[in-house]
């Protein structure tokens, strides 16, 4: 008889377990420390640290120049963009006016750096809910982009391409023609996305409805990019405080107001839509002149306190530099999207199962070396 | 499905993977691939290396380290700065090429080869410039 009325009163207990920091879905080494109640997760605690590298004291160390090659180990996915943040922040202070042909330049290879991280972002995001075949899909199309860097900026991942004051070379001659060969070539293709991955029935019922987020949570977290515009907030940078070419182009903002994980899915979606049609814009007609102003050798900022911001793939990006003018900067901090999409992790989580949480956490498009610098 | 048909039915052409390491006689690097970097020399053992030290100061991490000398000059006979040893110690390097940027007479480029792994790291630390090589003549800072 004991022994029923033990069966009755049968419960549960909550464990922890740990997920990463060595887990292939969290892509990078994020340690989750989560507590679950059979596979419902009741809480999601992340824990960061294992790729620091303190990269914002190395930057008190480093002049203006050598500050721009750090920032590509941040999000490694928008190396140009993060590039880009932080000339235009020296040269805000310097108060330089780049020539128009460095700002479309910039810009078109922006957006190419947005579609490259997007297209590994969909292929990864595949691979996570168990379609392996997207990240093959993705690969393919991402190899062209990556050529054309590697032709113009020499490198494929880590390129510091930009300098304060320009572009550190030319683009190269064959630039153009390989661009609009990959803009058609993705054009035919990106269809096939959909056809493979957003129409899935499974995919469909892995996404909607899962990871909710509320406009409101969305603003209150901090939340940017993507995960922002997921959930209704519009937060796009280049709409609200356009950089570089970006005031001469139109595009619109992917905006949905869903809040849930399909919904994210779907906004990156677009957003490779629209960054092909500014590609295009601008791609025709660079303009003649130089590639960079001259500078002097040692930068020196003046003192006070300068801020920008720029819209990388995963968000809001913000430069921010305290100088007292001297070469280095007294402190320079970044302000990283990855930090802020990862902090409502826990509140998307929470009810769900550890399924749910790989998919959801996908489709944060998180970088760990971002969030952790 | 309907996709994933027409690609294996058309997997004979447009293969985009490679057959690397059996394609290393023709695989090419793009000119401007960052591989390492490297001093040129010409036929007489000559570089364009005047030992100013500009780039062991725009790299960010202390990869370039210039030992230098002053010797006399035999054509003027005034005291001159010469390099004895460009040490790159390139398993430090983080091929940001700030170096080559601020070289002021083009002594260093970069090469294009990418296998660049070793069983012992300390051949990673090289020395640039030829032994016995001098600087080219003319070459002004
Ligand atoms: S490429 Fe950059 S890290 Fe490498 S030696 Fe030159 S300046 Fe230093
Ligand atoms: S390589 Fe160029 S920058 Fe470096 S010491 Fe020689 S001349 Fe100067």
């Amino acid at each position: 008889m004991e022994t029923s009325t033990v069966n009755n009163n049968f419960k549960s207990e909550e464990y922890f377990i740990n997920m990463g920091p060595q887990h292939p879905a969290t892509h990078g080494v994020l340690r989750l420390l989560l507590t679950i109640d059979g596979e419902t997760i009741k809480k999601v605690e992340p824990d960061l640290g294992y790729i620091h590298r303190s990269i914002e004291k190395m930057c008190e160390r480093d002049s203006y120049q050598q500050i721009v090659h750090l920032t590509d180990r941040m999000d490694y996915l928008s190396s140009n963009i993060n590039n880009e943040a932080v000339c235009l922040a020296v040269e805000n202070a310097l108060q330089i006016e780049v020539p128009d042909r460095v700002k479309v330049i910039r810009t078109i290879i922006g957006e190419l750096t947005r579609i490259a991280s997007h297209n590994l972002w969909w292929g990864v995001m595949g691979m996570d809910v168990g379609a392996l075949t997207t990240y093959f899909y993705a690969f393919r199309d991402r190899e062209m982009i990556n050529d054309i860097f590697e032709e113009t900026c020499g490198a494929r991942l880590t390129m510091n391409y930009n300098i304060p004051g320009g572009l550190m070379f030319d683009i190269h001659p064959n630039f153009v023609k390989r661009v609009k060969e990959f803009i058609a070539h993705f054009k035919t293709k990106l269809p096939e996305y959909d056809t493979l991955l957003t129409n899935n029935v499974i995919f469909q019922k892995r996404m909607r409805g899962v990871g909710m987020l509320s406009k409101e949570d969305a603003i209150s977290y901090g939340a940017s990019g993507p995960v922002g515009r997921g959930s209704g907030y519009s937060c796009d940078v280049r709409k609200l405080h356009p950089y570089s070419a970006l005031d001469k182009v139109t595009f619109n903002e992917a905006l949905r107001t869903e809040g849930d994980s399909f919904a994210r899915y779907e906004v990156r979606i677009q957003e490779m839509w629209e960054s092909m049609s500014i590609v295009e814009q601008l791609i025709d007609n660079i303009p003649e002149g130089d590639y960079k102003v001259e500078t002097n050798a040692v930068i020196k900022l003046p003192k006070g306190e300068f801020y920008q911001k720029v819209e990388t793939a995963r968000g809001e990006l913000g430069v921010y530099i305290i100088s007292t003018g001297t070469k280095n900067p007294y402190r320079l901090k970044f302000r990283s999207p990855g930090f802020s999409n990862l902090s409502l992790l826990n509140h998307i989580a929470v009810g769900g199962k550890i399924g749910d949480l790989v998919a959801s956490m996908a489709t944060l498009d998180l970088v760990i070396p971002d969030i952790d610098r | 499905m309907s996709v994933t048909g027409k690609y294996f039915l058309h997997s004979q052409k447009g293969a985009i993977t490679q057959q690397y390491p059996d394609n290393r006689e023709t695989l090419k690097m793009f000119e401007r691939f960052r591989g390492e970097v490297v001093m040129p020399h010409d036929e007489n053992n000559e570089h364009r290396c005047t030992g100013c030290q500009k780039c062991e100061l725009a790299c960010p991490n202390g990869t370039i380290e210039i030992i230098w000398d002053r010797q006399v000059d035999p054509e003027t006979g005034k005291k001159k700065k010469l390099i004895e040893k460009h040490i790159y110690h390139l398993g430090m390097c983080t091929m940001c090429g700030l170096c080559i940027e601020a070289c002021p007479t083009d002594a260093i480029k970069w090469a294009q080869n990418y296998e660049n792994s070793v069983y012992d790291r300390t051949t990673l630390t090289r020395v640039l410039n030829k032994p016995g090589s001098k600087l080219m003549p003319g070459v002004e800072e």
